[in-house]
């Protein structure tokens, strides 16, 4: 049985369709990633499959059951990394995971959940004295303490430096090793190809690809050839690099100019992702 | 009934480590207790010995600014900082956790009492209510009336920041006017009328009726109705208007 099943989800504020009839599903022990830009739905997505808002159509099965029946074992089996929001500022990092690890019937040694997010130095501290990144990592303990099967990280990176990105994607990559099921949204491509098994892009409410990574990639032009031209940059995608390069090389060489920063090579996640949003966006 | 008193264990270290909630909520009717004591307590004050009459002032003033004031504000920031939500998707139920605030809240308005009446014994030599049962049964009903119109005020109230405003801002007068403070003999007839309408007032009198004259609650019915009606004006608002959401979206 798959872990999240959602058709033709959609849901509106007022006037604003934020999501507009979406199809995916995730197995057990995957790890999902919901790509999109700032305002392209995700949030509202994961609000809906943890229970938080209603739908307005669709079917969606988390876990076997429609979010909006929760009940408390229901949601003893799911746990939530939120996009904002604080914890209690002056509770320590060890009291707020002895206060959630006491909601479960069956959580995880606060101690362990310690080790696992690396806030073992820190677990006296009060949390309105820990740093935005040590903030996060408690978010994420205190979504594990509870021992869930399933993880909904929202945008779990947002805001930190290069560093503690990587640190927090070794962190989330030790999870699937436990063998949790995560769907993680993030507008960082980068983030949902180094752990993602497959990745939606959802831009506007609709989710406009999807796949593993590599299919992804796949799907795009072969070949990019980049170069700037009056400082400005210009970027070509062809199937036939051979032709467009020897007729770019031989214009600039009649007009004897350089291709400043020339350069050629397969598309990145990035720029497969960009020309979808932004062919959405026209 | 494991994970209410979990909940509870954890709202009693959460009020006393907000300092600020706690002065103002807590300490604040103590200190007013010994100041305005001292300013008229040895005074007679409509018939009765000043510690006597400021006592029931205090206790309900305690009433307004621990179950009332402190309730709203708790409930409004831990709402706007998003921890009301992220508790909204654990296992905790909604009713335990609700019911843990509310007897964390009621805990420290009994305490407060009992600090002020021992004050008021020890100190200034003020008799302990005849009737301990009516005494227990009016301050528990003045508690249960002003939790639920604290959960109530929480829908009125759209952000953490402007919280503190709002509440003071009705709390502090609705103490006045109804006589916490001082005698309201010398208030206009207006201010009076409007007293009269309030719960505060009407617990203010119960207490001073139960403490002061030994009587017992039954023969202030009235009293009685009228705190128990905004009790019910405020449970109402409650179950129609709170959210664990932030208000933001």
């Amino acid at each position: 049985m798959n872990a999240i099943e959602v058709r033709g989800l959609r849901k509106s504020y007022g006037a604003f369709e934020a999501v507009r009839g979406i199809d995916f599903e995730l197995g057990a022990g995957e790890v999902f990633g919901l790509l999109g830009p700032n305002g392209a739905g995700k949030t509202t997505t994961v609000e809906i499959l943890v229970g938080y808002r209603r739908r307005d159509a669709g079917e969606v099965r988390v876990l076997g059951k429609d979010p909006e029946r929760a009940d408390r074992a229901w949601r003893s089996r799911i746990g939530i990394v939120p996009q904002t929001g604080e914890l209690f500022p002056n509770l320590s990092v060890i009291e707020h995971l002895e206060l959630f690890a006491g909601y479960y019937d069956n959580p995880r040694p606060p101690s362990e959940v310690l080790a696992v997010v690396g806030l073992e130095e820190k677990a006296r501290a009060r949390t309105r004295m820990l740093s935005g990144g040590q903030k996060r990592r408690l978010d994420l303990g205190v979504a594990l303490v509870g021992d869930p099967e399933l993880l909904f990280l929202d945008e779990p990176t947002t805001g930190f430096d290069p560093g503690a990105r990587r640190a927090a994607w070794e962190t989330i990559r030790s999870l699937r090793s436990f063998g949790k099921t995560i769907l993680l949204t993030t507008h960082y491509i980068e983030e949902a190809h180094q752990l993602a098994d497959r990745v939606a892009v959802l831009t506007r409410g609709e989710i406009v690809a999807s796949g593993t990574p590599a299919e992804l990639i796949a799907q795009a032009p072969s070949t990019v050839i980049r170069y700037r031209r009056n400082g400005e940059q210009v970027v070509l995608e062809t199937e036939e690099p051979v032709r467009v390069l020897h007729e770019l090389t031989a214009e600039a060489l009649r007009d004897g100019l350089e291709l400043q920063g020339l350069e050629v090579h397969r598309p990145t996640l990035e720029e497969v992702y960009l020309s979808l949003t932004e062919e959405a966006a026209e | 009934m494991r994970l209410f008193l979990h909940q509870l264990k954890a709202e009693q270290t959460l009020f006393w480590r907000s300092r600020e909630l706690a002065f103002f909520t807590f300490l604040l009717p103590i200190l007013f207790f010994l100041l305005l004591g001292s300013a008229y307590g040895d005074d007679e004050i409509n018939g009765v010995d000043g510690y006597q009459f400021l006592l029931a002032g205090m206790i309900g003033y305690g009433a307004a600014s621990t179950t009332f004031a402190g309730l709203a504000l708790l409930l409004v920031i831990r709402r706007e900082s998003g921890v009301l939500k992220r508790l909204r998707a654990t296992p905790l139920p909604p009713s335990t956790y609700v019911g843990a605030v509310l007897g964390s809240i009621i805990f420290i308005f009994l305490l407060e009492a009992a600090i002020l009446i021992a004050l008021g014994r020890l100190a200034y030599d003020v008799p302990i209510a005849d009737s301990l049962a009516s005494l227990i049964l009016v301050l528990l009903l003045g508690a249960a009336s002003f939790a639920a119109l604290g959960i109530g005020l929480t829908a009125l109230i759209k952000s953490a920041e402007g919280s503190s405003a709002v509440v003071n801002a009705l709390y502090l007068p609705l103490s006045f006017i109804s006589g916490a403070f001082f005698s309201q003999d010398t208030f206009p007839d207006l201010l009076q009328k409007l007293a009269a309408l309030l719960p505060l007032s009407h617990l203010i009198a119960l207490t001073r009726d139960v403490m002061v004259y030994d009587e017992r609650i039954w023969e202030h019915l009235d009293d009685v109705a009228v705190i128990a009606v905004w009790g019910l004006v405020g449970l109402a608002g409650a179950v129609r208007g709170f959210r664990w959401e932030p208000r933001e979206g």
